[in-house]
């Protein structure tokens, strides 16, 4: 395992039950990079997230993130979820999409720097009487927010319900509101499920940048078989819940492992699979 | 007291088993009452709050074909008996039915809330109805089943009394759940149920008619309900417009204490409850009783939020 | 001639009306009641069919009305308000006892002959109106401004308020079922921050307005301090009971939060039944402090050495003063409520209350600790009701276990919902519907609840949402543009 790496993951198992979803799956996260998470349906994908962001205590395993600006060292699997974003920084996407849908897209994006605000607000005292250190920093936070509705292409939505929005644009706010958490490693599950092609486009082309500008590292379960391969550093493929390959994607498109999973799945990632071996 | 430590040894252990058969008489009856809460929560997710009301007007009907077949004129106990619990199980029935289509079918998709506020307006509506027509003033039926056993353990002056009311409730009680368990085990209705349950929409499209489903589940939680109404008057004699609001929270915390979802949880909280009431009114103090209750409720809760017999559910993220 | 809606309508009327009838006949048409330890049943048939005739042609006129018609309903509607007003007029002149008109035994009671009028003028109303619009174009419908409307219908509220207890035709009773009414505006204020932001349902909410309310009394009887000293105090120990209540259920989910906190509700109360020496038990504590109005007592005759009310402005005594000058204590209180919970909801901690509300799960995924949020929210509308419970105490004087009963809970839960879940104007509406409106008419006392308990049910039924239901962000990006 890579020390200086940014996230390292070992021997990960969670068991449900009788159910072992994930066994002993280790892989590592570099910093700046984007990674993958690929594998069939039920190939424990998401229970992997679960673990990272605190959702579930994983069975077995250790998870360590090392800050690359604190210097400081989380074990992720001890902590609490609001904690592992609110400290060791790690945010995470929803599968199925998790907005606020009554709320306005800037007051999702106010939200998610809620920490910040908190302590800007003196824990509510400052901000019940209007103190000029609080208005600032609840102006420099509606100017983050603005930033990133425009990089999401959400201007026009900014003052909208959230619930009201199209699904893409959905799918793009939730990608916004997790970055306005100032994420030094951002998890995304699934981002481009019900997108349409030049959708997807678009995100491929927001994940590079916010790797590229933002140095931030990404870490991406995805379906999109032609999107993990064009956007991914490094891929990591389960099935059944066991590591079956890692590597390069093109490493990754010429194992025999990997191609025996998916054409012994009868998933449309066969097809994409198939496709992209060609 | 003067007796030896046999025999005060006897009376502790005499007035521990007057207790336990208090409690498990009283036990059984929130145990039918749960069973209408922990149903209907299975397959709509929601309290039905005006179930307690159920079982008040359960209870009413009950005395009333009671009294109109001469109840303590010497009339045939068993007819009446008998004519009671089928009176009040139609009658009462015919009110859960009417209730979840007036008052809960056309919330269905609204959010939660709504449907429970309509819920607690039908259980204030329901006992202002009660109150308004029959007056405030509690109605008394005098003991009509008499008779038991007595037990003396040693030789205490502590009787300890069985009576065959006692006897009868829980054997109507464990006669009602076998019926039950192969209702939901056993008939095509039970198997609607159990996929309603589990997932609605799947349920319509295999062709399990849901509205239905659901207004049976009503029918039959109504139907225990006045069967405990029945058993409760029989049994303390009294009852009045309010008896339905803590009976119900009773016997919803016996639903949750079990598991809510599961029909043999809800007997095995509802005896839990009726058997802390009954050693907490033995040996503290009668007026914290509620008090004992509620506080299981807490603690159950907080420890063990999916009840002793319910399936331990795992967090969608 | 037969017209040619009736045979489906008839038959829907006939099946409810029979459905009612079954349901009805235990309870209208049989009394019970106990004679010594023996129990009697007489039986009361002509209300019982009254009853039934009354369902019967009630929901005959609604379909009717439903379905577009209108002569028919109109003439119906119109038909069941002339009986049932004849009716009502024999039944309160007492002209009954004596009379045999027929119409008396189709409609008994004042009760049956109430609904009978309201249901009738309601039905010809329904009808009448869709008769109106039936020829008239639909308008392509401007949405409404909602944030001026409110805005404007916020102020006009506050201005009635605060010139009530000053307009000519207003009595001592306006004024006290005002002061009624505005406990309930607060309290429901105060909830809302709960259930309306947080969207955590509290069912035992009383328990901190008895906590502010004995609070005070045994403050002031105790130590004799001041309401002005004790306000605070009381709103202290509300929020820290709040916190120490909250604090072990708050991760349980909406419905079994609800049973718990209704659990703890009833535990508050029957300990103030029950703990003799600390709370005097049934019988209440007596004798708490008036308010002053800073110092100046409201009595005709003051304590020696202190000046009163009336002396200080050189006016005659009149123990109106005294109401309204509570009035506006409550009117105050409301109003420092209101303007709170419009502020903290723009703060971050309001935000994160809403976001709560709508996803607890994507919350945690954004770093916000839930636990402390829903605390902090549980707290704070705690304290609410820990200062409407020190007015309430100062108000009656006297504070007794009775006052805290669930139902008051249930009212204050269901005007949160029905004012629309988190709507500061919705909630002072539905106080006023659910409030003020029943409390104004004393003359059906009797029914009061019955038809508050209907009304919840119908109002939900009407708008599940609330009555209210539009949401301001709480912030904007850019002014909003001038609207066309």
């Amino acid at each position: 395992m890579n020390p200086s790496a940014l996230l390292q993951v070992e021997h990960l198992t969670m068991r449900f039950g009788g159910l072992v979803a994930v066994d002993d799956v280790s892989f590592s996260v570099a910093q700046g990079a984007i990674h993958a998470l690929i594998g069939p349906n039920g190939a424990g994908k998401t229970t992997v997230f679960n673990c990272l962001t605190g959702f579930y205590k994983p069975s077995v395993g250790r998870i360590t993130l090392n800050s690359p600006e604190s210097q400081a060292t989380f074990l992720l699997e001890q902590m609490d979820d609001f904690r592992i974003v609110r400290d060791a920084r790690v945010v995470r996407t929803f599968q199925n999409i998790r907005t606020f849908p009554k709320m306005s897209v800037l007051e999702n994006l106010m939200v998610a720097q809620h920490n910040h605000l908190m302590r800007a607000s003196g824990w509510t005292f400052l901000g019940l009487i209007g103190a000029p250190s609080f208005r600032h920093a609840e102006a420099a936070s509606v100017e983050r927010a603005e930033y990133w509705i425009d990089r999401t292409g959400l201007a026009e939505y900014a003052d909208s319900e959230a619930g009201a929005l199209p699904y893409g644009e959905q799918r793009r706010l939730e990608i916004a509101r997790a970055m306005c958490c100032d994420p030094v490693l951002l998890c995304l599950d699934e981002p481009a499920a019900g997108l349409n092609p030049s959708e997807t486009e678009q995100l491929s082309e927001l994940i590079g940048y916010i790797r590229d500008h933002h140095h931030i590292s990404v870490l991406l379960i995805e379906h999109d078989m032609s999107m993990v391969m064009g956007v991914s550093d490094h891929i990591v493929v389960l099935d059944y819940g066991q590591k079956i390959a890692e590597g390069t994607p093109e490493e990754v498109r010429n194992d025999p492992a990997v191609v025996q999973a998916y054409l012994g799945s009868d998933d449309d990632e066969t097809d994409n699979a198939a496709d992209t071996t060609t | 007291m003067g007796h030896g430590d046999g025999r005060a040894h006897f009376y502790v252990m005499d007035y521990f088993a007057q207790q336990f058969i208090n409690g498990i008489s009283l036990g059984a009856i929130y145990g039918l009452i749960a069973i209408g809460y922990t149903m209907v929560y299975g397959i709509i997710g929601m309290i039905n709050f005006a179930h307690g009301e159920i079982y008040m007007i359960g209870a009413f009907i009950a005395l009333m074909v009671m009294v109109a077949f001469g109840i303590g004129e010497g009339g045939l106990v068993i007819v009446a008996l008998l004519s009671a619990l089928l009176v009040s199980m139609a009658l009462t029935s015919l009110y859960g039915w009417v209730l979840e289509r007036v008052a809960y079918r056309p919330l269905r998709g609204s959010q939660r809330l709504a449907a429970l506020i309509s819920a607690i307006g039908m259980s204030i509506a329901l006992q202002n109805y009660v109150q308004l027509t029959q007056g405030a003033r509690v109605k008394t039926l005098p003991p009509i089943i008499q008779g038991g056993f007595e037990f003396q353990f040693g030789d205490t002056d502590f009787i300890v009394r069985l009576s065959a009311l006692q006897i009868m409730i829980v054997l109507v009680t464990i006669a009602l759940m076998a019926v039950f368990a192969l209702l939901i085990a056993r008939t095509a209705l039970g198997r609607a149920q159990r996929a309603c349950q589990q997932d609605q929409s799947m349920a319509a499209l295999l062709g399990v008619n849901v509205d239905r489903t659901i207004s049976l589940t009503f029918v039959m939680g109504a139907a225990l309900a006045s069967v405990a109404g029945l058993m409760v008057t029989l049994y303390y004699g009294v009852i009045d417009f309010f008896v339905g609001f803590i009976a119900g929270i009773k016997a919803f915390t016996a639903a949750v204490l079990g598991g809510i979802g599961s029909i043999p949880g809800a007997m095995l909280g509802g005896l839990l409850i009726g058997f802390t009431e009954a050693m907490w009114s033995g040996y503290f103090s009668i007026e914290y009783k509620d008090v004992a209750t509620f506080s299981i409720l807490v603690i159950v809760l907080i420890f063990l939020p999916t009840g002793i017999l319910g399936t331990p559910e795992v967090e969608k993220v | 001639m037969r017209p040619p809606f009736a045979s489906p309508l008839l038959r829907d009327a006939v099946l409810v009306a029979g459905i009612a009838g079954v349901l009805a006949f235990p309870f209208v048409g049989l009394l019970l009641t106990t004679q010594g330890t023996a129990p009697t049943l007489s039986t009361r048939f002509p209300e019982f069919a009254g009853a039934v005739v009354l369902i019967f042609f009630g929901r005959l006129g609604i379909s009717a009305a439903r379905r577009g018609h209108s002569l028919f309903p109109i003439v119906l509607g119109i038909a069941m308000a002339t009986v049932g007003a004849f009716s009502l007029l024999f039944e309160t002149t007492g002209m009954a006892a004596d009379s045999a008109a027929p119409w008396h035994a189709f409609v008994p009671g004042t009760f049956l002959a109430t609904v009978a009028s309201a249901g009738g003028v309601a039905i010809a109303v329904v009808a009448g109106r869709n008769h109106l619009l039936r020829d008239s174009v639909p308008v392509a419908q401007k949405p409404l401004p909602m944030k001026q409307l409110l805005l404007w219908t916020g102020i006009a509220l506050a201005g009635v308020a605060i010139v009530l207890p000053l307009l000519p035709a207003v009595d001592r009773r306006l004024i006290d079922v005002a002061t009624l009414v505005l406990t309930y505006v607060m309290l429901g204020w105060g909830l809302n921050i709960v259930v309306g932001l947080a969207g955590l349902l509290d069912l035992g909410y009383v328990a901190f307005y008895a906590v502010g309310a004995y609070s005070y009394a045994l403050l002031s009887v105790t130590f004799g301090w001041s309401f002005w000293v004790c306000l605070p105090l009381a709103g202290a120990l509300a929020a820290l009971f709040g916190i120490l209540l909250g604090f072990p259920v708050l991760r349980l989910r909406g419905d079994y939060l609800a049973i718990v906190t209704l659990g703890f509700g009833e535990m508050i109360r029957i300990i103030l039944l029950n703990w003799y020496d600390f709370t005097n038990g049934p019988d209440g504590i007596s004798n708490i402090g008036r308010p002053s109005f800073f110092g100046f007592q409201f009595a005709a005759k003051p304590a020696e050495g202190t000046e009163s009310f009336h002396t200080l402005f050189g006016i005659a005594y009149d123990p109106v003063h005294r109401l309204i000058f509570l009035y506006y204590l409550i009117l105050a209180l409301a109003l420092l409520t209101n303007a709170f919970t419009l502020r903290i909801r723009r703060l971050p901690v309001g935000r994160a209350w809403e976001a709560l509300r709508e996803d607890e799960i994507a919350c945690r995924s954004l770093g916000v600790n839930p636990r402390n949020t829903k605390l902090s929210a549980f707290a704070i509308g705690a304290m609410f009701a820990g200062f409407a419970g020190s007015f309430f105490a100062t108000r009656q004087g006297f504070v007794s276990p009775e006052s805290f009963t669930f139902i008051e809970s249930a009212i204050l839960v269901a005007i949160v919902v029905l004012g629309g879940m988190g709507s500061q104007i919705g909630v002072a509406v539905a106080a006023i519907i659910l409030v003020g409106l029943p409390e104004y008419f004393r003359e059906l006392q009797e029914y009061r609840m019955l038809a508050f308990g209907m009304g919840m049910v119908l109002i939900m039924l009407w708008r599940p949402g609330g009555l209210l239901t539009h949401r301001e962000p709480t912030i904007r990006t850019r002014p909003q543009p001038a609207s066309a």
